[in-house]
């Protein structure tokens, strides 16, 4: 059996809405057409009450889970794209984010942003939108890398009593691959040290997991070995693991696909500084994105992310400190 | 023709009962907002004091027609007397208002920011229009469940928040779903000081309706019997499953846009208009006539709500606000997300 990390995210949803009544699915073609990316395929065959197609209307999707979540229901919205949450940014973070705390009423949503970039998608059907919804305090904000991740951890969000900014990256659903669903699994406040080593950590998560495993892998041959940590919830971020990475190698590039000023990875540096600067042989260091919106031409999107080379190049700098 | 006499009579004591009812949660509204007012000018009110002066026919003729336990209403910042007939404790105005720790939201929002969802009233935010599609939210959830039966959903804004992204959108949204939902619109001619031609460009706000699909009904916000009628009618439409109903209650804001602002933008020539009319007194006025209610019966009315609202403002000026070194500062609900 072989499984993508697309089809994990259909069948964890397909779990939620079997086994709890008061889950369902709104969004954007997710009913009979199973979504803009199939990742609702088959679902509204099987719920046809509980897989509804809404109108182009972000703001008042998100509305609608909040009402439907105050009544006790578990609503899954799905974006089309990661981008589009933009208009549903009121909803998220002045409505979802604050409910719990304003009345005592918990907001057990669950929005998934189909996020990142892909060859050819342009400047508003690629972005990494983590960092935005991260700053709302109230809000719980997960990046899963792999396909036991993307399974596990959106069944997590959607069983968790607060809202989840669920980012699923586009570019890993369809190669991404497992040969199982996992039958037991890390919680999703934790992060995992994918990859032991001890020349440098690298901290990251999502997509840019993979990237990072691929420059590991061209240096093992030079003899370094890098420690890489996949964050897979960004909000909060397990640092205690961060930090006991760093212990260890004394070095830490944090990588993010996301646009460079003020994210996830500042946030990492950020906390090392202040937490474990006595843990450091060499200042921290972070990657991401050119500060430009995300282009549509292949050529200059590859060179717009980080990828494998660029992250090798940053390692190799910062091991030579 | 008997019949028709009796039917007649039958529906003027529903009528009067209503008014009666309705009357008096208008003057339990007005007599608390004074009162919050004036402490607000004292200055022991930290924040805004927004008050519905004008509005009140309006505003209770919805909620005291909707049914308590069943229905939802999400009020607007000038609802205190839908919010009352709706069944909120004064206290919890009182204390809301007076940032006391045992009200509704704990010092950790005031004034107009109270509300209990599982009574079926939301607590809104300051982006008024973002409430719509919450109620829709709420009715759709009950029809998941089959549990909306004969549900409506009250949702309350004012003129400003017809221009916002978040209405059409869950206007829209209520109309595709067919949702037994109320748009109660109280048009009081300004959002803060900018006036209604600078904010819709339409002969009237109710021929938006038209256009979503939806019914609208265009009343008079001042005279508390069209009020009464125009409610009960969009109850009714919606209860019946006729979708979405937009009312829309032309009046004025007998006040500023809260009690920092005294409204220098409001000429006299609007004041001494026919919207300026003071909805109270003409109510008052209007159930005396018909002989629904007696000076004194009024007078006892009055009485009542002065007790009722100087025992609720001393409650709440009794109790301690809130300690920001015992708080719980978590924004989590979930136990494993918990500080």
């Amino acid at each position: 059996m072989s499984i993508s990390y697309l089809e994990a995210i259909r069948e964890a949803q397909s779990l939620a809405l079997e086994n709890d009544e008061n889950v369902f699915i709104y969004g954007q073609d997710v009913g009979a057409f199973g979504g803009a990316f199939k990742a609702t395929k088959n679902l509204f065959q099987k719920h046809p009450d509980r897989v509804i197609d809404s109108p182009i209307s972000e703001d008042a999707m998100v509305g609608l889970a909040v009402g439907a979540a105050i009544e006790g229901m578990r609503p899954i919205i799905e974006m089309q794209f990661a981008d589009f949450s933009s208009v549903g940014f009121n909803q998220i973070v002045n409505q979802a984010a604050t409910l719990f705390w304003r009345t005592a009423v918990p907001c057990p949503i669950t929005i998934r942003l189909p996020s990142g970039g892909t060859p050819g998608s342009g400047p508003f059907h690629s972005q990494c939108m983590e960092t935005i919804y991260a700053h709302y305090p109230g809000t719980i904000v997960m990046t899963p890398a792999t396909v036991e991740d993307a399974y596990s951890m959106l069944l997590e969000a959607i069983a968790i009593d607060d809202p989840v900014i669920f980012c699923e990256h586009k570019y890993l659903y369809y190669h991404l691959k497992s040969d199982s669903l996992p039958k037991q699994t890390l919680p999703a406040k934790s992060a995992r040290i994918v990859r032991s080593g001890r020349h440098a950590t690298v901290v990251t998560y999502s997509a840019m997991l993979h990237e990072a495993l691929r420059a590991a892998d061209n240096m093992k041959n030079d003899g370094y070995e890098i420690e890489i940590v996949d964050l897979r919830c960004i909000k909060p971020i397990d640092m205690s693991t961060v930090l006991g990475s760093i212990a260890r190698t004394g070095r830490v590039l944090a990588i993010g696909e996301a646009f460079p000023w003020g994210g996830v990875t500042s946030e990492i540096i950020s906390s090392i500084s202040s937490e474990g600067f006595n843990l450091l042989d060499a200042p921290p260091v972070r990657l991401n994105s050119i500060d430009t919106p995300i282009p549509y031409h292949p050529d200059l999107w590859r060179y717009h992310r980080p990828t494998a080379s660029s992250i090798e190049e940053e390692l190799r700098k910062l091991i030579r400190e | 023709m008997a019949n028709s006499a009796d039917q007649n009579q039958e529906l003027n004591e529903k009528l009067s009962t209503i008014a009666v009812d309705t009357y008096r949660w208008m003057v339990l509204a007005r007599t608390f907002e004074d009162r919050i007012s004036n402490i607000y000018r004292a200055g022991k009110i930290v924040g805004g004091v927004y008050v519905g002066k004008g509005q009140e026919a309006f505003s209770a003729s919805l909620a005291s027609q909707l049914m308590k336990g069943q229905d939802i209403y999400s009020p607007l910042i000038r609802d205190m007397a839908g919010r009352a007939a709706f069944g909120e404790p004064l206290i919890d105005a009182a204390r809301t208002y007076l940032g006391s720790a045992q009200g509704p939201s704990v010092g950790r929002d005031g004034n107009v920011h109270r509300g209990n969802s599982r009574e079926g009233m939301p607590t809104m935010i300051s982006h008024l229009g973002a409430m719509i599609s919450v109620v829709c939210g709420m009715l759709f959830a009950r029809r998941l469940r089959k549990k909306l039966n004969n549900v409506v959903g009250a949702a309350c804004i004012g003129d400003g928040a017809t221009s916002t992204g978040a209405f059409h959108e869950a206007l829209n949204m209520a109309a595709v779903e067919k949702l037994p939902l109320i748009i109660s619109i109280a048009n009081n001619q300004f959002a803060y000081s900018t006036p209604t031609d600078k904010q819709f460009a339409c002969n009237e706000l109710v021929d938006r309706a038209a256009g979503y699909g939806v019914n609208g009904i265009n009343i008079n916000g001042t005279d508390l019997i069209e009020c009464i009628k125009g409610f009960e009618k969009a109850i009714s439409l919606a209860r019946a499953g006729d979708g979405p109903q937009i009312v829309v209650g032309n009046l004025l804001r007998l006040s500023g846009h809260g009690e920092h602002d005294d409204a220098p933008y409001v000429s006299n020539e609007m004041r001494s208009s026919d919207l300026g009319q003071d909805c109270l007194l003409k109510a008052k006025n209007k159930i005396i006539g018909e002989s629904w209610c007696t000076e004194n019966e009024c007078n006892e009315i009055q009485e009542q709500a002065t007790a009722e609202v100087n025992a609720a403002i001393d409650q709440a000026e009794s109790e301690k606000g809130p300690n920001p070194y015992s708080h719980d500062w978590n924004a989590y609900s979930s136990p494993s997300f918990r500080k």
